[in-house]
């Protein structure tokens, strides 16, 4: 039973005593799936090396919120291929390792980079004052003239190639365009032109598939196209590349260690499925267990899971509002809000991304005004936003929206998608980033899939909410429940984090993740880049601009092994094409200076080094620490001169590592 | 002295704005225009003047109002106080005694489940409730495999498919199934339940016509509402109404642009159990060019010879079809859902569905499930007539012998749905709620005597539909009874008898007769 044996360490290790902490009771509670987590002799063996190092280091009483502090190194990759730790006395003779456990090792680091240094850990925390808007630095205007000649360039001739096409040409192309033996057309051709004609042009940057797991590298299958990407021949080869584009946040994307263990073992007790919905006969002593586990983990009484984290948007709203309610919604919130939204038959309304004094207006108008027509007041207003946004990187301003909700008596709905594993020195979202009570949050919901390596979504509320919902909810009462072997996952995954399951991993990996996100946003922008965003965002979005560029750009990297992803037009505004950077807990300082280097030699090659400085990255003199930098531009007369940052690639791997702990300038 | 100074900065700045404006390419004829035009005519220039003003204001205000009709202007102090004295309405209402019960009552399944399940009571009772028809789920040669796939994939695919996603497995198993049904392409989803809600809206759009059978399930209806498209209804299997109504289309239709037209219906019902007529079905598309969107969700590895669904059944090309959309996660006993069709009807959902396109893929042990299962399915099509023999033994204990339900399912159908009988119902004047009551009730007297059975959850599809409720669409409440190979004969019989017994000691407890005389 490791659990037990863990137990004593679990209380002055890992979780610093929040104020949700108390809350925590299943530590102590008995239960019966623990004994999922010990059968594998590997696991077995892996937890006796870390309780040997959890004894050396017992006495430090390490705090999480100083990492500076002598941590206790455990590192995963150490720990799991049972090599001799550093700290240790010598106590077996050196031993070359087997030709199979150097291939599991490596297969290993390929999923879960070992930890370079132990300095390179930070914590995710909001620090006092309100949250600012990140500076968006904008191009020249070179640059956004010419993005717009690009797409007017594409526009027009594939309307020239559309007309030719459709009178000269006997392609099957052009025939699906047009009504054909009585049927419309499957596709209207205005709606389809985008797709034809300006994403056909970059689709092999899409869709890559890949094999194996998507952890620290991936496996691409080498594809080539002989139509100009309208279909592809598999070379039957593949290429390893660096993965900084699944939503891996911390690194539980893996097919070896604990959470694989459990899974197995799951599978082999419960089979693959469970064969009904929830109000069926599809509710298990698991689900409740994980369900218990998720509220306990984000701070609400009560949490209830879907299989599907786009559902579980989809049909919460539905089940929330209805005819004669508003819902607020940030104009950058997912598709799968929106289309919960339309679903409810709640009146829609969008505020400007994360202005809070657009929010206030569209709130006092609401109340005041009332429904449109009638007048009468709304029956009740529910804001929706989202923790952390996929495309910009930006996190929700919750304290502002919290001071509104005091005045305005709306109800919150948080949509932690991204933030939830990714952000807060406990990993439990934004409100604990922002060292915000969750009770002040009506509603929380997130998904399983990024940050757990799971599938699915929760919901988290009010013990009553969650009832109703369970009664309501159509994909409750219709859609399939969760799989046992997807449960497991998120069970075994949560446990690590909370440090119930091999203590100082999770810690490790949420750290880890931290320091990861602030060295590289702040190497990118010294180097010269701009880049979109919050700083301790996982997320980095780096502007192209111009449609041609992120073909050029994602085939660069692919060249340079790394897979990235690129998004442009409609997912982001015409002009700002991007790509898009996803750190994990499985990278390490190494990965991190490999996508730098080659985002300087991209680029200087692509014309990407633009950045003015005023967003950042500039030199300041010896002596000025970043926390002192206004003040000393204030007494030097420099407030507005801005210097643009361009680093040599040697300086940002240097100096990186130890700036990236301070303010991020 | 100031006023000279003032005069000459004046006269300075004057020169100053005059010869910068000089400067401005086109100057010159402005200003001569301004000059030939002025004639003399103060009052026409007056007039230039407020028509270019007029102008500017006109390009720099909104194109749309900002506001509606009817806005009332309010001060800020009356706004704080209506802000004031505003209450919401709780987020949610209250639970009805009706749902606290059955939240209460709801089973939870210790281990595994299969024909034979433990309960969280201690009880292990027979499973007539989960839809694993064929017991795959205790196949420890499915296990073997998805394990194998844990191994080498991991869990979670961290990605929606167009983001690196999409796995080698996952092209498997679409091509598997592709195979299997015989259509061009597949496309593979996450979840089956909203699958169908988004292949949907993915082709049909404002304008478009859809025609739909009255009985279609949950998920059908909200993508119908999402697309935004002109629906029309047709009663629930009734080929000569579906006929008259596309003869309308058509005819209303005539003079304006094609438009896309869709029917959209059921292989087997989810709301009723039965089945279509295909091949009439494919007959009237072909007469009056629709194209059919078919839900095999409950039909896919049920129906035909070796489970291909109602295409095989009912001896139809499936190419005829143009969308096929089912599910992996019922009797498949894996995860997620699928939509088969033409290369370009699969390739236009995989950016345009928004549940493929905005989700995360399908966990790859989950893909790797279902192409095995196929597998399994396909090389041993007995399996299929032994749950038949199944369904046909529980028939016979039920539908005939029952004075109070009826079987509306079709008779291959695992699923098996049983509703109060029209005379119970008239007689004893039950409505809605209280068929719902009585049908509680009886899986609750089931699931004592150790069967653990169903109802069939409409609640959703009822509220769906809004106020006034249509009354030719007639949903019922009913129980449902799901079959498995995995019981023998005298086990079904049993559990038919229990069945049987319980709906007939509930039928004529004291409170259920009062309730027909009052």
């Amino acid at each position: 039973m490791p659990r037990k044996i863990s137990l004593p360490f679990t209380n002055n290790t890992s979780m610093p005593q929040t104020d949700k902490g108390g809350e925590r009771s299943s530590q102590s509670k008995g239960n019966r799936l623990s004994n999922f987590f010990s059968p594998s002799p590997r696991s077995s063996q892996q937890l006796s090396a870390q309780q040997a190092l959890m004894a050396v280091h017992n006495g430090s009483t390490p705090s999480v919120t100083a990492p500076s502090l002598s941590l206790p190194t455990i590192s995963l990759s150490t720990a799991t291929a049972g090599e001799p730790n550093l700290d240790e006395p010598n106590t077996t003779l050196f031993q070359p390792p087997s030709s199979e456990e150097v291939s599991r090792k490596r297969r290993f680091d390929a999923q879960f980079g070992p930890l370079v240094h132990p300095s390179h850990r930070y914590v995710s925390k909001h620090h006092g004052e309100g949250l600012t808007a990140p500076v968006i630095d904008d191009p020249p205007y070179y640059f956004v003239l010419t993005t717009y000649i690009s797409y007017l360039l594409l526009i027009a001739l594939g309307h020239i190639r559309d007309f030719f096409g459709k009178r000269f040409s006997k392609k099957q192309m052009y025939n699906t365009l047009q009504a054909a033996g009585g049927y419309a057309p499957l596709t209207d051709d205005f709606d389809s032109f985008y797709v034809r004609r300006l994403k056909m042009r970059i689709d092999d940057c899409f869709a890559r598939p890949i094999i194996g797991v998507p952890g620290r590298y991936m496996s691409l299958m080498d594809r080539v196209s002989d139509d100009f990407n309208a279909s592809y021949r598999y070379t039957g080869t593949h290429t390893e590349t660096l993965n900084v584009s699944s939503y891996n946040y911390l690194g539980f994307a893996q097919s070896e260690g604990p959470c694989a263990d459990a899974v197995e073992e799951c599978i082999r007790k419960y089979g693959v499925s469970f064969c009904s919905p929830r109000a069926d006969a599809g509710t298990s002593d698991l689900v409740i267990e994980v369900e218990r586990e998720i509220a306990a983990f984000v701070g609400k009484p009560a949490a209830m899971i879907f299989s599907m984290g786009f559902v579980t948007n989809a049909s919460s709203f539905p089940a929330l509002v209805s005819k004669g309610c508003l819902i607020i919604s940030d104009e950058l919130n997912h598709a799968s809000i929106r289309i919960g939204a339309r679903l409810s038959g709640a009146v829609i309304r969008s505020f400007r991304h994360n202005d809070m004094d657009d929010l206030e207006s569209r709130l006092r108008e609401a109340i005041a005004q009332g429904q449109p027509r009638t007048h009468r007041p709304w029956k009740k207003i529910l804001v929706a936003v989202e923790g952390l946004y996929s495309m910009e990187g930006t996190m929700c301003d919750l304290p502002g929206i919290l001071r509104l909700k005091e005045a305005y008596k709306f109800f919150l709905f948080v949509d932690e998608a991204h933030s939830v594993g990714a952000l807060g020195p406990n990993g439990r979202g934004v409100c604990d980033y922002f060292g915000i009570d969750p009770a002040r949050v009506d509603i929380l919901m997130g998904t399983l899939t990024k940050s757990f390596g799971a599938n699915g979504g929760y919901v988290a509320a009010e013990p009553h909410i969650i009832a109703k919902l369970k009664s309501t909810n159509a994909s409750t009462l219709l859609g399939e429940s969760p799989a046992p072997g997807v449960l497991m996952q998120i069970m075994a995954s949560l446990k690590l984090i909370t440090g119930e399951l091999c203590p100082g991993q999770g810690e490790e990996r949420l750290q880890r993740i931290a320091f990861n996100s602030r060295y590289l946003r702040l190497g990118l922008k010294r180097l010269g880049l701009i880049v979109y965003g919050h700083d301790d965002s996982p997320i980095i979005p780096v502007p192209l601009y111009h449609p041609g560029k992120m073909s050029a750009f994602s085939h660069e990297m692919l060249k340079r092994k790394i897979s990235i992803v690129v998004v442009g037009y409609p997912a982001t505004p015409l002009i700002s094409s991007r790509a898009r950077f996803c750190v994990s807990s499985a990278h390490n300082k190494d990965d991190m200076d490999r996508l730098l280097a080659a985002c300087d030699e991209v680029g200087d090659i692509l014309q990407l080094k633009f950045s003015t400085g005023i967003a950042g990255g500039q030199r300041i003199p010896e002596g000025v620490t970043p926390e002192d930098e206004a003040q000393w531009r204030k007494e030097n007369g420099l407030e507005r001169t801005f210097e643009a940052p361009r680093w040599p690639l040697e300086d940002v791997i240097a100096a990186g590592a130890v700036d990236c702990k301070s303010k991020l300038r | 002295m100031d006023f000279q100074e003032a005069q000459g900065r004046l006269l300075a700045s004057f020169d100053e704005v005059s010869h910068v404006f000089h400067k401005v390419p086109g100057s010159a004829i402005l200003s001569r225009y301004i000059q030939t035009s002025y004639q003399n005519d103060p009052v026409r220039s007056i007039l230039e003047v407020f028509l270019v003003i007029f102008f500017i204001r006109y390009l720099l205000s909104p194109s749309y109002p900002t506001h509606g009709p009817n806005y009332v202007k309010l001060r800020e102090e009356e706004i704080d106080e209506l802000v004031q004295d505003w209450e919401p309405e709780p987020l949610v209402p209250r639970q009805t005694p009706f749902e606290e019960a059955e939240a209460d009552k709801l089973p939870v399944i210790v281990g595994p489940t299969g024909p034979k399940s433990k309960l969280s009571n201690g009880k292990t009772v027979t499973n007539l409730a989960s839809y694993n028809f064929y017991n795959f789920n205790a196949n420890e040669q499915i296990k073997e495999k998805a394990i194998q796939t844990l191994r080498t994939y991991g869990v979670g695919p961290c990605g929606p498919p167009q983001f690196y996603g999409t796995q080698d497995v996952h092209m498997k198993t679409e091509a598997d199934i592709a195979a299997y049904l015989g259509t061009q392409g597949c496309i593979v989803y996450a979840q089956a339940f909203s699958t169908i809600s988004s292949v949907i809206p993915a082709f049909c759009k404002r304008g478009d016509i859809i025609i739909a059978d009255k009985m279609v399930n949950y998920s059908i209806r909200k993508g119908l509402e999402i697309s935004r498209s002109n629906i029309k209804w047709f009663n629930h299997n009734d080929m000569e109404d579906l006929e008259r109504v596309m003869q309308k289309v058509v005819k209303e239709q005539a003079k304006k642009k094609l438009t896309r037209r869709f029917i959209v219906t059921e292989g087997l019902f989810e709301m009723v159990g039965d089945s279509v007529d295909l091949p009439k079905l494919v007959e009237l598309k072909e007469k009056y060019k629709f194209r059919i969107v078919l839900d095999e969700t409950w039909s896919f590895g049920v129906l035909g010879r070796t489970g291909r669904g109602l295409t095989e059944a009912q001896n139809v090309d499936s190419s005829q079809i143009d969308m096929i959309v089912g599910s992996l996660a019922g009797p498949l006993c894996a995860g997620g859902g699928f939509c088969c069709g033409t290369r370009d009807v699969v390739e236009h959902q995989r950016i345009s569905a928004a549940s493929y396109t905005f989700s995360a893929a399908l966990p790859a042990m989950l893909a790797v499930t279902a192409s095995e299962t196929l597998n399994v399915l396909q090389s041993n099509p007995e399996i299929l007539t032994q749950c038949r023999e199944n369904i046909k033994t529980m028939r016979a204990q039920l539908d005939p012998r029952s004075d109070w339900v009826v079987c509306t399912s079709s008779p291959e159908n695992p699923v098996m749905l049983l509703v109060l009988k029209p005379d119970v119902v008239r007689v004893r004047e039950l409505t809605y709620e209280d068929q719902e009551r009585i049908l509680q009730e009886c899986v609750e007297e089931t699931l004592n005597n150790g069967v653990l059975v169903t109802r069939l959850k409409s609640l959703p599809t009822i509220q769906s539909i809004g106020a006034p409720r249509d009354e030719t669409s007639n949903i019922q409440p009913a129980l449902k009874v799901c079959i498995t190979s995995g019981l023998s004969k005298k086990e079904i019989e049993k559990a038919g008898v229990v069945i049987r017994h319980a709906i007939t000691k509930v039928m004529t407890r004291k409170p259920n007769r009062q309730a027909s005389v009052a």
